[in-house]
Order: structure tokens, then sequence, then C-alpha cells
């Protein structure tokens, strides 16, 4: 399952992608956070197969850059066969006049090679063509021949990062429930998947009902909630292994909405006494755990702040569910949603600016977006059932589930830009719910 | 004995709804959901006071709430009177109380509110002399629709607290 990707400038001494970027120049760049975006053009010819046994992969790995980058709404591939120019070689001089002719740009020339050994060795340059110039310097990307979509990935997101000044997210992993079957016998299985949907891995089978797996910070574990035992309990599962254990399984309790806390270390969640619901947190190393609300409401589907020092949850104690934040150690919560309808599920952006949430109001669901004081809501959608936002690793993507009604009804996941722009689906082979999009891996 | 008979003309109403689709229902106790040992293929006749099915289906072994709410209504309170009797003359029987919500709700919200409304069922049996050891509650939230429709006719019947019964363990 392990990829091992080295990334080695081309160009010896300039070794750090980020200096790259400080030296790009031109007016090639695309801002992502403006109302109304002409995708940028481009141009990626197939990559140049570097050894007999690169033809496939080289394509292949292609096909999946043009992929990644027209997915984002920003840019718009010019088709191959409208290229006038042919590369037939890594270090070919440029005929920028062929690009300007057909108006790409940006262009990615690419090399792939494939050795006995099964390690692949991938090479691009990205040039702005209408400053008959490259923007930053060429990469290389050494993986094996398993890993090949990460290394398409990686330079996918090289070249998202040094066209808008975004930080990237390809190369990110979506933990999800995979769900077949009617509504009133579902089947749920926790699966991990690439973000485009590739790479399905089934991480527990359907014996039992799963909900809302949340990635570890660091991506190599996943909180989630089984009724294995019976009865809803959190369960932390190691994404290499697939092995799990249960956490505070006390004999009459139920515990579900767990999240982590920066740290990895600690973990906030729901824990139901009573039929009275609220929120408490644990350390896993420990087992030490502490209660961070005490009212007779429900609180629940609790975030971390990025900083880890506060924690922003849903709660019914005003008559309504709403969202509100308070200190990490628990303490006295602020209110912060004031629109009409009911609020949910909120999730703290990894860049610590905004608040994910779902939202109910005159019998739709909506996702949404708020700054952390609540102020400035945005309603991304609109649909029968829409719940469960999870940030992009770079807080400009959001994933969530969608539901269609009926007794037909199935879930899929969805995602949309903070603009609410590129509303679009992810393909995944079955159903799909409760996506919680990992880090960006290294 | 007043009181009882008083239970069993309110419930037989109920009963209508409970049973009008008992292969669904029993289905879904033996659909590896978790709660093994209930009342999957629920023993006896629904003619015999002593049998689960008389339980299930005669006595009624659900109640229904309001949208968001957890209160017992005055039909739940009386399925729930009829239920403590059953559950006093038959001590060999123990229950769960399934908490369920409609789909209309986050799902995390929705396990709160389903916990509330089987902690509401199983407080009124208490304090109707039912022995806290005998009940416990679990919550389902929207994951187990009993109907699957997606109109307010669907969702009332999927707001509910079912009580199931399962034989004590001998041993």
């Amino acid at each position: 399952m392990r990829v091992f990707l080295a990334l080695v400038a081309i160009l010896a001494g300039l070794a750090a992608p980020l200096m790259a970027q400080e030296e790009r120049s031109g007016p090639l760049r695309i801002e992502i956070t403006e109302g109304v975006i002409e995708p940028l053009p481009f141009a990626v010819p197939n990559f140049v197969a570097e050894s007999a046994q690169a033809q496939e992969m080289a394509a292949n790995i292609t096909r999946v850059i043009a992929a990644d980058l027209t997915g984002t709404g920003l840019f718009r591939e010019i088709p191959q066969d409208a290229h006038i120019a042919r590369v037939t070689a890594f270090s070919s001089p440029v005929q920028f006049a062929d690009w300007k002719a057909i108006n790409a740009q940006a262009l990615i020339v690419g090399g792939v090679s494939v050795d006995d050994s099964g390690k692949v060795v991938v090479r691009f340059r990205l040039y702005d063509v209408f400053a008959g110039q490259e923007m930053g310097q060429g990469l290389q990307f050494v993986g094996t021949v398993d890993g090949w979509r990460r290394i398409a990935h990686k330079v996918s997101d090289q070249v998202y990062s040094r066209l808008t000044g975004e930080a990237p997210y390809f190369d990110s992993r979506v933990v999800f429930v995979s769900e077949t079957g009617p509504k009133d016998a579902r089947q749920k299985r926790l699966a991990i998947m690439d973000y485009d949907g590739a790479n399905v891995t089934y991480l527990t089978d359907s014996a039992s009902i799963v909900l809302a797996p949340r990635f570890s910070p660091g991506g190599d574990r996943v909180l989630y909630t089984s009724y294995e035992s019976g009865f809803p309990k959190i369960y932390v599962l190691d994404v290499a292994t697939a092995g799990r254990n249960v956490l505070n399984a006390a004999d009459g309790e139920m515990s579900f909405a767990p999240r982590f806390a920066p740290n990895g270390q600690t973990i906030v969640y729901s824990l139901t006494t009573g039929g009275n619901t609220d929120l408490y947190q644990l350390n896993i190393a420990s087992g030490q755990t502490s209660r961070l609300t005490t009212t007779p409401s429900i609180e629940t589907a609790p975030s971390f702040s990025p900083d880890g020092s506060r924690i922003v949850f849903e709660s019914d104690r005003s008559g309504t569910p709403q969202l509100y934040v308070m200190p990490a150690g628990g303490g006295e919560a602020t209110r912060i949603s004031f629109g009409q309808g009911r609020y949910g599920t909120p999730v703290w952006s990894p860049r610590g600016d905004l608040i994910a949430f779902t939202k109910q109001s005159k019998g739709r669901f909506h996702i949404g977006v708020m700054r952390t004081d609540g102020s400035e809501e945005r309603l991304l959608t609109a649909s029968f059932l829409d719940e469960g936002p999870t940030w992009a690793p770079n807080g400009r993507v959001i994933m969530f589930t969608r539901e269609t009604q009926g007794a037909q009804g199935a879930s899929s996941l969805w995602s949309v830009d903070i603009t609410g722009r590129n509303l679009k689906q992810v393909r995944t082979e079955t159903g799909a719910s409760d996506p919680s999009w990992g880090p960006l891996q290294n | 004995m007043k009181h009882l008979s008083k239970a069993l003309i309110v419930v037989a109403g109920l009963a209508v709804s409970a049973c009008s689709n008992p292969d669904r229902f029993g289905d879904q106790y033996g659909d590896g959901t978790g709660t093994s040992g209930t009342a999957g293929g629920v023993a006896g006749t629904a003619q015999d006071p002593q049998s689960p099915l008389y339980f299930q289906q005669t006595i009624g072994d659900r109640v229904l709430f309001a949208v968001d709410q957890s209160t017992l209504s005055p039909t739940a309170t009386a399925t729930l009177d009829g239920q403590a009797q059953w559950l006093a003359t038959n001590v060999e029987y123990n229950a769960i109380i399934e908490g369920h919500a409609d789909e209309q709700g986050t799902r995390q919200y929705n396990i709160a509110l389903g916990a509330r409304r089987a902690n509401a069922v199983q407080e009124y049996l208490i304090s109707r002399g039912v022995s806290p050891a005998r009940l416990k509650v679990i919550s389902y939230g929207k994951e187990r629709p009993l109907e699957i429709c997606s109109e307010e006719a669907c969702y009332a019947k999927n707001r509910r607290a079912v009580t199931v019964i399962s034989a004590v363990p001998t041993s």
C-alpha cells in the first residue's frame, strides 16, 4: 500500500519547490476567490515514454493530470487532437508559437520511465506559453508502478500550486462509508479512496452499521462509530493494518461523533447517558476522559480549530440545533449561528478562517460556510438532503454527502468550491456517505 | 384489571399500523445490525398473552413521536402501560428499547434524538414498576427507517421507539 515518493529538483542546487515558486514570473496566475472565472486553457501532450515499459503508464499519468486540473473547474484542457507541436523528447525546445496558436496559456511537458525493478521516474516542466518561459523549475518524482496515480497527483499538485498560489490537495485520500442495499436494510462498510474516487480499499465488512469516519491529522488512523458491540461505540482503526480498538466502552453508554484534536492524541466526542448527550474528551494514550459540557440538551458533532484551542459544536440548548464555539477544555460557549433554520455538523477549515456546516431550512438541506464568529454566512448547495461537510487539505474545496429523495433514495459524495462553484459528484462504485478528507500525503 | 383492559383497547388500534408489515419488521432484527438475541423470529402467537408476538402485535411494541420531540403522547403512554403490565407478568423477558428518528436531520443529531426517545420510554416503564436492570436503550438515529418514502406518512412511522423483548439468559 505504501508508496515511496522522492521529490528531486531537476536543476541541481535548486532543490526546494518553494524556491521555485518564488522564482515564478510572468502574468500566468488564476485567482480562485473571484466570483466568475473563465477556466484557464492548458495543454498537456502525452508524457514522453522514456523506456519501453512506460508507454501505457505515460498516457495514463497524462490523463490523470488532465483530469485533476479540469476537475477543479479552474482549468480547461485543449484536446490533444488540436495540438500542432509534437513533443517527442522531454528536453526538446518548446515550440511556443505552436502552443500560442491553439491558445494554450499553460503547457505541461513530461517524461516517464519504468525500469525492470518497477521503479517509476516522472519528470515534468510547466511553461507559461505567452511569456515564452518556464514557470518554476522542472521536477522529478520517483515512485513505484502501483503508485503511478499518486505520482500523477503530485505533478498536478505542483501545477495547481504554481498557477493558483494555493496549497495543493490532489495527492490525498478520503475515508468514507460505502453503502449498498435499500434504505431500510442498508449495508455499510468503511472504505478509503483517493480524493478522486480511485483505488478504493475496504476497511471493514458490512456486518455492523458504521458511521462518520474521521481521519487523524497524519492520516494514519481513523476514528469511527460502529454498532459492532450492539451499541454505538467509538473505534480507532489503523489504516495500514485495518486493525481496530474500541474506545471507552462502558456498559449502557452510547458514544459517537468522534474527532481528533490537531495533536492526534486527544479526541472529542459525544457520549449519551440517561438519554442526555454531552461532549467529552479522551486522551487515547492514557485513557483519561473529561466532560466538556453539562447541559440537559443535545451536544454533538464537535470539531477543533486548527490550533487546537477551540471547539465548534452543535447544540439544541436554544430549542433548535445551532452552532456554538467554546474553549477546547470546556467552559462558556458562544452561539455563532443566527440565521433561520437548523444548523449541524460544523467543521473548522484547516486554514482556520471558515466553518463549514449543514443547514436545514424550509424543508431543504444546504452545505454552507461562515466565518468563525458566525458572520458572512454563505450557502453553497441546496438539495433534498446534503450533510456532513469535510474540507480538502487546502481549505478550498468541500466534500459532503448528498442523499436523494424517496424509496429509491441513495447516497453519493459531492464536492464544491468554497466559492459555491464547481459542484460535482465524486464517482464511487457503490453508494457513499460521510466523507472525511485526509491530509496531503508526503 | 380495569386499567389493563383499558390499555388493551387503546393499543388495539395501534396494532394495525404496528403489524402492517410484519415481514419487513422481522427482517429488521435479523439483519446483522448487532441486536442479536432480540426478537428476530418472534415466538408464539398474537393470541397467546404470554408470547413475545402478543407483546409485539397485540399490545404494541412501539410508540411514535412528533418531529424533533421525545415527549410521550397519551396514546404512547397507554401503549407503554400495556408494555409495563406485560413485563411485570412475564419476568423471564428483558427488553431493549430502540430509539429512531426520521431522515430529516443530520446523522449525529438523530442518534442523540433517538436516544432521548428511547430514554423517555425507559423512564416511563421504570415509573410503571419495571426494574431498570431489565431495560437497555440504544439509538439507531436515522440508520434503520421502517418506512422508506420521503413523506410525512413514512416519517411519522419512523420517529419511533420500539421495545424489543428478549428472553433472559438462563445461565
